[in-house]
């Protein structure tokens, strides 16, 4: 059996390090921030201003609406009393005239307050769903438009969380809630009004009582606004947990995880209903105060009331009226309690969702985009000038430095783990910005140009080969959405992964999160080759994206490569020397610096580096 | 997206697979009994909150009794003395129906919390032990809106909706009774809607249940789309495909939208028919009744207290739309939580608790198809043969795709085979008990997953009893030392919510944890994939230790890990075409050949023609 050889012993490399000595690692990107991002004050607000702000014309139809349907129900009673009042004397004079009058009126209003009534669902059910339309595309685009630092501290499973389980909140207090707000608000007016002309001294006595339910109602506000920030954070951390164990379910039951997560997972998941639980107890607490508070003003009142009677400021009819409107003028208490409920629910997912809206991407698109210059030929000239980088901990990862690769050039950057290989790939890409200096593409700055200019320019394929759900053709089209069958087809043959996809179930339409779509490591990495064929970019950048590839897979990608990449800029990032055969030019990077630079023929000839490694991975093979 | 994402279609056929036939939909009701096991436990809580209920109404309709007789007696005899006791009740009631109110929600809140975080609790322990297949078919996007979503309409519906009905129910028949006694005739004016109402919500419900369930699973989808788009976030930006993307999520957003709406219709509908009928009727009976009451056939006071009662029943028949509403998103819910739950878990039949003669691992006529593959597929492992003797490392190889990452599931039976057995030391695995299988034999996947927890916790994963010193020596054979880096070393969290690691970082991580604790069997699925020569190089070195002594299955793509094995077995066409060392198969087996070499030359020179770039 053939050993390898320890590429650090195979030659006098540069650096003579000892040889045993780990390699030196890239330190990974600064931890995940606490809970949650700051949300900017009135933020949540303005949010809401802004999902209102379209629809205020359809709101307004909607209150009329209601406010008319209101009255219509509400005249039911007082129609019922004129028709015993004079209808029923008129009908014993052989008048049936009244009593036809009131019955009629009682039949329109019988039959306009459910025609209103439907109407209202209609319009504020259009109006609600707009919203929640227009608020989950927010998000949506939102996450999408974040950069990737974000992704990396943001779980993913706390933006799921906000586009999902907040929405949700928001969603019961726009089905429920305003319906409950308006009438509530309304049957409080219309009883007012009625109790102040009734009598006004028992009018604005029972009108205070307002005061202390509105004090209620403040503190109810402020101590559940806490239990439900807690309940939505407590929501997306479950929910964060649930999706981590699902994506891993493989590793879960290898390693026999079941019953240490059912417990880690039951405390976030107690956390969660134990918050829900929490606010219910406030809203609980909030009726029965409130409730208590409402009878003792009645039997104040009524006291009140009885005094004036006795002394004959009050007739007794008037009285008999006013406790039974009175009592009326409390009964929204518990409806209120559940629109605030809804509220405060919706109030702190608004919160949040605010809080992810106003966090700016660190990538951003640029004001004034600029276009590229007419390309020459297929490939573009690429410039790093005087670019370092550092993460947001202030710890740098790469140093200030120059790099010129000519249109059509194809370079190799090769180099330990952390070397900082991914970095320079990761900012040619525009997935981070430097934080000194520039990069050039065709002499423009990559941060002057707009996405869609950008990624015909430059595009990547990384080591992660992720597949969305759907079906392969779909999945290679990602390169370019509009690409025919023809072309998709190209594509795979041009990568060596026509063979494979057309072995499938049904072949480039087989489903790859159904029914035999299961497609190994190896295939999804040609696959997401055939995407960036596909895309048919200026600048092709490969990280480390024949890891999962066998031999053959990556001599045909090779091959590929070699007719693909002619006339095109082509970065490539590689562990294995293979992947070196195919380029102009190599670097090699050690922490974050450029030690090598040159020819692949003038490096393996060289005493360098690289030429240690080579030595080392031609060993490696058969 | 024009297509190039997973299309409408697909969606809808999606549910299709999962979702009953609509026409076999269990019924609200019989769906809505299914959560009797969990509310057991809130049985008692649940009837004291109907009944705080039930009297908070009776003590809202005795106010106006005392009140009258409030002003028919102390006022209207101007005797204050008389008046205090009274006044005194008013009181008392006033505060027990306050207390009445509080006490119903009381009662419930914590419960229902227990009960929700049950549910939620056994899904997810089920979830977790469903065989992986079933994953496979479902995305992670359903789940979380049955967790999510589906919970709090289950919940929302016990605390309130499920109250209310009963409570509603029974004000409705005494009231209804109650107008009996009071006129036969007027009555069954006022009750001639209810047939047609009958009839009504029933259609209304078969209808909304429908939309209901559509919706939550729209909503599924629609989580899967949000899912996936932040999971594949850099491959969206790499082609600046997030404007497609959200395209996407915009058509299937859309189509919640219309389904909300039309569930939104069916409601407005049912609205309009409850409130109308019943109101149209009372028009009638006052018509009737004035009319009866002015030919001296019925007492105005009797019409009054009638169309008092009448009215008074108005909110109990109205309430009737959301409660129903609530009842049938609850149903769908339900259903929804029980299609996972109904799933069969595999069975577990496994008693045997020690291995027999160290024989190594024993694959023999395994036979495998992924149970969810289409009718008439062949099988993708067509008899496998293949012995590992104990302490050998055997090399899987084979072309991409030919089976090699499904062979290494079924040794910890993350997938069952189909046909042929598989022994460990002569012990068929069917007859280990899981738990055992999964602690005898240690899996490092091709796709490193890290867990949200604590590097020492990640690792200590394959051997919970592992010490201090094994941890530090699997570390040190995965080449993991920059551990010793990060700012906790090894209690610094990592995964989802702790710090992310680079692939390779992770891949070793991953190899720490399959080696700890040293397993007697050991499966490694590509382990080096995501390493530089250098690191493959020194893990290949301290691997070969470990593997000395142990029974090890390595999948490898090069010969840099072919190389840690004694001998190599070589798949194709779903069986072993050829075992033996390196050697000997590099001279005997083309088709190995052309795995580790490529099929032409060993080294595929190619025209290394310098160009003139250069690091300034």
């Amino acid at each position: 059996m053939t050993t390898t050889v320890e590429p650090a012993n195979a030659g006098p490399a540069k650096a003579g390090r000892a040889k045993a000595e780990p390699v030196e690692e890239e330190l990974p990107a600064p931890p995940a921030d606490e809970e949650d991002i700051p949300v900017p004050p009135g933020a949540p607000r303005a949010l809401l201003r802004s999902l209102l702000g379209p629809h205020r014309a359809r709101i307004a139809v909607a209150m009329v609406v209601i406010l008319v349907q209101q009255a219509a129900l509400q005249s039911g009673p007082l129609l019922v009393a004129v028709a015993m009042d004079r209808g029923i004397p008129a009908l014993r004079e052989h008048d049936s005239g009244p009593l036809i009058a009131v019955v009629a009126a009682y039949l329109f209003c019988a039959v306009l307050s459910p025609v209103l009534q439907w109407a209202f669902i209609k319009i504020s059910a259009r109006v609600n769903q707009d919203i929640l339309l227009d608020l989950r595309g927010r998000i949506f685009r939102h996450a999408q438009r974040l950069s990737l630092d974000f992704h990396e501290r943001y779980t993913s499973g706390r933006i799921i969380s906000r586009a999902t389980s907040d929405i949700d909140a928001l969603r019961e207090l726009l089905s429920e809630g305003l319906q409950e707000l308006l009438t509530v608000f309304l049957s409080v007016c219309y009883i007012s009004v009625l109790l102040v002309v009734l009598d006004w001294r028992l009018g604005l006595a029972s009108l205070l009582s307002l005061l202390p339910l509105a004090l209620i109602a403040h503190s109810f506000r402020t101590r559940s606004r806490r239990v439900y920030r807690r309940s939505r954070t407590a929501a997306a951390s479950m929910i964060v947990r649930f999706t981590e164990t699902m994506n891993g379910i493989r590793p879960v039951q290898a390693f026999r995880r079941e019953k240490a997560n059912d417990a880690a997972f039951a405390v976030v998941n107690q956390q969660s209903s134990g918050a829900n639980a929490e606010g219910f107890l406030e809203l609980a607490r909030y009726v029965g105060l409130s409730r208590t508070a409402a009878n003792l003003w009645i039997t104040g009142i009524v006291l009140l009331g009885a005094y004036l009677v006795t002394e004959d400021a009050l007739e007794l009819g008037v009285l008999t009226a006013f406790v039974l409107y009175l009592r009326r003028l409390f009964d929204p208490v518990d409806q209120l309690a559940m629109f605030l409920n809804s509220y405060q629910s919706a109030a702190a997912a608004l919160e949040k969702i605010a809080g992810l809206l106003a966090h700016e991407p660190t990538v951003a698109e640029p004001a004034e985009p600029a276009e590229l210059p007419q390309a020459a030929g297929k490939g573009r000239e690429v410039s790093f000038e005087r670019t370092s980088f550092a993460y947001r901990t202030g710890k740098q990862v790469l140093p200030p430095f120059d790099l010129l690769i000519p249109a059509g050039q194809t370079v190799a950057v090769v180099g330990a783990t952390g070397a900082g290989k991914s970095t320079v790939a990761k900012l040619l890409a525009r997935f981070y910005d430097p934080t000194d200096g520039r990069i050039r593409l065709d002499g423009v700055d990559l941060r002057d140009l707009a996405t869609p200019e950008l990624r015909r320019g430059v595009v990547m394929v990384t080591q992660e080969s992720f597949l969305f759900s759907g079906t392969v053709a779909e999945n290679i089209a990602i390169g370019r959405p509009g690409a025919t069958r023809e072309e998709v087809e190209q594509a795979a043959r041009d990568i060596g992964a026509y063979e494979f996809i057309a072995a499938l179930p049904d072949g480039f339409d087989t489903d790859v999160r159904k029914r035999g779509g299961r497609i190994s490591a190896g295939q999804r990495q040609l696959v997401a080759f055939a995407r960036a064929l596909l895309a048919d970019p200026a600048v092709l950048i490969l990280d480390e994206a024949t890891s999962s590839l066998d031999v053959p897979g990556e001599q045909a990608v090779q091959r590929a490569m070699r007719t693909v990449l002619a006339g095109r800029t082509a970065v490539i990032i590689a562990h294995r020397l293979s992947t070196v055969e195919i380029a102009d030019r190599v670097l090699v990077m050690d922490q974050g610096r450029i030690v090598e630079d040159g020819s692949p023929q003038e490096l393996i000839e060289g005493s360098g580096r690289f030429a240690a490694l080579h030595r080392a991975w031609r060993d490696s093979l058969v | 997206m024009t297509g190039s994402l997973p299309t409408l279609t697909a969606m809808a056929e999606n549910r299709q697979d999962h979702a009953p036939a609509t026409g076999q939909r269990r019924s609200t009701v019989r769906s809505l009994l299914r959560l009797w096991p969990y509310a057991r436990a809130v049985r008692g809580r649940l009837a004291i909150s109907a009944t705080a209920a039930s009297l908070a109404m009776l003590s809202t309709l005795a106010v106006p009794v005392v009140l009258g007789r409030i002003v028919d007696g102390p006022l209207a005899e101007r005797d204050l003395d008389a008046l205090w006791p009274l006044v005194g009740l008013l009181l008392l009631l006033g505060l027990i129906e306050a207390a009445l109110f509080y006490t119903r929600r009381v009662v419930l809140s914590r419960p229902l919390g227990r009960l929700e975080a049950a549910m939620r609790g056994d899904l997810y322990a089920k979830l977790q032990r469903l065989p992986v297949s079933f994953h496979d078919r479902w995305g992670s996007g359903q789940m979380i809106s049955r967790a999510t979503t589906d919970m709090n309409a289950m919940r929302l519906f016990l605390a309130f909706p499920l109250v209310f009905l009963v409570v509603n129910s029974v004000t409705f028949l005494a009231g209804t009774a109650l107008m009996f006694t009071q006129d036969w005739r007027l009555a069954l004016i006022v009750l001639a809607p209810a047939v047609p109402l009958f009839l009504l919500t029933r259609r209304f419900e078969s209808g909304y249940s429908v939309s209901s369930r559509l919706a939550q699973d729209q909503n599924g989808d629609l989580a899967t789309v949000v899912e996936e788009s932040v999971l594949g976030i850099r491959i969206l930006k790499a082609f600046g495909r997030h404007r497609s993307m959200a395209e996407h999520f915009r058509e299937q957003s859309h189509l919640l939208r219309r389904t909300e709406l039309r569930k939104a219709h069916l409601l407005a509908n049912l609205w309009a028919v409850i409130v109308g009928l019943p109101e149209i009727a009372l028009g009638c009976a006052l018509a009737v009744g004035a009319y009866l009451v002015a030919h001296d056939e019925l007492s105005a006071g009797t019409l009054v207290a009638f169309l008092s009662t009448a009215l008074a029943l108005r909110w109990p028949v109205e309430s009737l739309g959301w409660l129903l509403a609530y009842a049938n998103e609850a149903s769908t819910a339900v259903d929804r939580f029980f299609e996972v739950m109904d799933e069969p878990e595999p069975e577990n039949p496994g008693v045997a608790t020690t291995l027999g003669a160290p024989d190594g691992i024993r694959l023999t006529g395994v036979r495998f198809r992924y149970p969810d593959a289409p009718e008439g597929t062949p099988d993708l492992l067509t008899g496998i043969d293949l012995h590992i003797r104990r302490g050998e490392t055997m090399a899987l190889v084979g072309a991409t795709g030919s089976g090699k990452t499904t062979l290494t599931a079924l040794l910890p039976r993350l997938y069952e085979t189909t046909a042929g057995s598989i022994t460990l030391d002569g012990t068929d695995i069917r007859e280990l008990p899981r738990e055992k299988l999964r602690e005898l034999v240690a899996v490092a996947f091709e796709e490193p997953t890290l867990f949200s927890a604590t590097v020492r916790e990640n690792v200590l994963m394959g051997a919970p009893g592992a010490d201090e010193r094994q941890l530090a020596s699997a570390l040190a054979t995965a080449q993991a030392g920059f551990v010793d880096k990060l700012p906790a070393g090894a209690d610094t969290e990592v995964g989802e919510q702790g710090l992310s690691l680079s692939g390779g970082q992770r891949q070793r991580l991953a190899l720490a944890r399959a080696v700890v604790g040293d397993p007697p069997f050991l499966v490694l699925d590509d382990p080096l994939s995501a390493l530089d020569v250098h690191t493959e190089a020194l893990v290949e070195r301290a691997l070969r230790e470990v593997l000395g002594s142990t029974t090890a299955l390595v999948v490898a793509h090069r010969p840099s890990t072919v190389l840690l094995a004694d001998r190599v077995a070589v798949l194709a066409d779903g069986r072993i075409e050829a075992v033996g060392t390196h050697q000997e198969l590099l001279r005997d087996c083309p088709h190995y050949r052309e795995l580790m070499s490529g099929e032409a030359a060993l080294l595929p020179e190619g025209p290394f023609v310098p160009n003139g770039g250069h690091a300034r």
